[in-house]
């Protein structure tokens, strides 16, 4: 059975999380009291506007690029809709902006002309996320490999580790962007000022040209890597179980060079790879 | 009274939060501080430099974990995710006691990221509780609840603010985080007089004060974390400690940061208060 408080709270959340400037679901009179210098409605107007300046203020620190590619008017009208549509469902705001691309994907017109560049960005600007604190998994060593059969060897990437196949060269755009390195942090109990934000220059669209990026940590920095088209093949193909034979056909399939120049290239890769801290043990319920 | 169950019988001092403007500061000089209080969620992560600095952190110093949205107040069921991540976090850190607020801010799994007022109610207090109890049960360490500042009252309540806060920590047996800076903030807000809240708890479970800054606006006080501490909640302060004995207090800073040494000087101004009380108690 509900009770009166899962009621109560749904009254208010409603009218604490409705669109800013939108007129309150809920009579205010009927649930808040006045105080000496304010009206019911102007009190839950308090809250409201909290809740929307702290979400906006969080997915603006989580995409400046896609700030600076949107400019103002069209970044906030997106994010307004992002976050009505995508109310956060975690405890943490670490998890905000994980739908993002798809949102863009699915709705072209809050991006046009520039969505293919959009989504691009956003779906960049998320695994920077997943690279900062994603989970880690055992690295495996050069001996690791050398040592274990081709045919059966199969390994793992960290889960940290996003590869990107995109459209337009957002890694050179973000350096262009220059993102401030303060890091997000929930705060206890602080008031955000989603008016102090300060702008971001608009900057024209990123260069078109198809590129292959791995997202990384090294030491706990962020890095980005471009890849060749046959090593990203390798990559995903390793990451989806397959055994190291198996992986190297499918990366080069397609491929007219020598079986010999493709072993250099794999034993390349996997060197620099490994000490990335790339690859790593396939994890145990696999 | 200070060293009591809900603080794990400890005597900490005087912390100051953790941020990250001030992480270079502090690993590379490593400055005397009492100790460091974490925001929970920020380190309930599954790996990388959060987790590093804060290994890092607790090589040297205290630390005590304070949460933000585990919402004993919200109607729902608790978030098994959040408690199991927050365990770990707990082992990880070995924080003497845990603390989070005294308010709600989630809806059939959807978060308002913010710290709601409850309306008070014996039904809310009675749900309240035992949510706290469940919390305490699965961390397995004393849990303080802090009140929060507000900017609006309800209808609906059958009791003030501090007989509300009572009511929970008496049947959930826990202990109280007293924040003097939202208690003043709410008191102007809603126009009652401190002073009653602060003599009409129970002072024996006062685990933790918070103080800290905040901004007036024309029609209300804003509890914004970016300014010093400004005198009227250092009197309250003084008070309180006065009332509930020298115990482990923390300043907020959370906006518009200065320097390290800044935050720390401001926070040490407790010093004085917690002087001054302790004469009034021998005299």
């Amino acid at each position: 059975m509900r009770s009166k408080l899962t009621d109560w709270q749904r009254t208010m959340y409603r009218a604490i999380t409705r669109p800013l400037g939108a007129r309150s679901p809920v009579h205010a009179d009927a649930y808040v009291k006045p105080s000496a210098t304010l009206r019911p409605g102007e009190r839950v107007d308090i809250y409201n506007r909290m809740y929307w300046y702290r979400l906006l203020d969080c997915v603006a620190d989580d995409h400046p690029g896609l700030r600076a590619l949107l400019g103002e008017r069209k970044f906030w009208a997106l994010t307004h809709a992002y976050l009505h549509k995508n109310p956060s469902r975690s405890f943490t705001l670490r998890n905000l902006c994980s739908r993002m691309a798809r949102f863009i994907a699915e709705e072209p017109n809050l991006t046009a002309p520039h969505t293919k560049a959009a989504l691009d960005i956003a779906r960049f600007e998320w695994a920077q996320i997943v690279a900062f604190d994603g989970p880690a998994l055992p690295k495996l060593t050069a001996e690791d490999i050398a040592t274990a059969d081709p045919m059966s060897l199969r390994v793992g990437l960290q889960p940290y580790l996003s590869l990107l196949s995109l459209d337009h060269a957002v890694d050179d755009y973000i350096v262009a962007v220059k993102r401030d390195d303060a890091l997000r942090s929930e705060a206890s109990n602080a008031v955000t000022h989603g008016a102090d934000k300060p702008k971001i220059k608009r900057l024209p669209p990123p260069k078109r040209e198809r590129i292959h990026l791995a997202v990384h940590r090294l030491d706990n920095d962020l890095y980005y890597k471009r890849l060749a088209p046959d090593a990203i093949r390798l990559l995903r193909a390793l990451g989806s179980g397959k055994p190291l034979a198996d992986a190297c056909a499918t990366a080069f399939a397609h491929s007219r060079e020598t079986p010999e120049e493709q072993a250099a290239k794999v034993q390349a890769w996997c060197s620099l790879w490994i000490q990335l801290g790339w690859i790593a043990q396939r994890p145990a319920r696999e | 009274m200070p060293a009591n169950p809900f603080n794990n019988f400890t005597h900490l001092g005087i912390g100051i939060g953790l941020r990250v403007p001030h992480y270079r500061h502090i690993l590379s000089n490593k400055p005397t501080v009492d100790w460091f209080e974490i925001i929970s969620e920020n380190f309930m992560v599954d790996g990388g430099r959060p987790l590093e600095v804060l290994d890092k952190i607790l090589e040297q110093y205290q630390v005590v974990q304070h949460g933000v949205s585990m919402y004993f107040g919200s109607a729902e069921k608790l978030n098994r995710t959040h408690l199991k991540r927050l365990k770990d976090l707990v082992k990880r850190t070995n924080t003497p006691w845990l603390s989070d607020h005294l308010c709600w801010g989630s809806v059939d799994g959807t978060y308002t990221h913010d710290l709601l007022p409850m309306p008070y109610t014996f039904e809310a207090a009675k749900r309240t509780a035992e949510k706290i109890r469940q919390v305490r049960d699965f961390v397995e360490v004393p849990i303080c609840v802090e009140n929060v500042s507000s900017y609006m009252e309800f209808h609906v309540s059958e009791m003030t603010e501090w007989e509300f806060l009572t009511e929970v920590v008496e049947r959930a047996d826990c202990g109280i985080l007293l924040d003097v800076n939202n208690i003043y903030v709410s008191s102007r807000n809603h126009g009652f007089n401190p002073y009653d809240y602060l003599d009409n708890i129970p002072h024996h479970r006062v685990g933790q004060m918070h103080i800290a800054g905040h901004t007036k606006f024309e029609k209300y006080i804003l509890d914004t974390h970016d300014h010093p501490v400004l005198d009227p909640v250092w009197k309250l302060y003084a008070h309180a400690t006065r009332i509930c004995g020298v115990t482990a207090t923390l300043l907020e800073w959370d906006d518009r940061i200065p320097s390290f040494e800044e935050v720390h000087a401001e926070a040490l101004k407790a010093n004085e208060f917690i002087t001054e009380a302790k004469v009034a108690l021998h005299s």
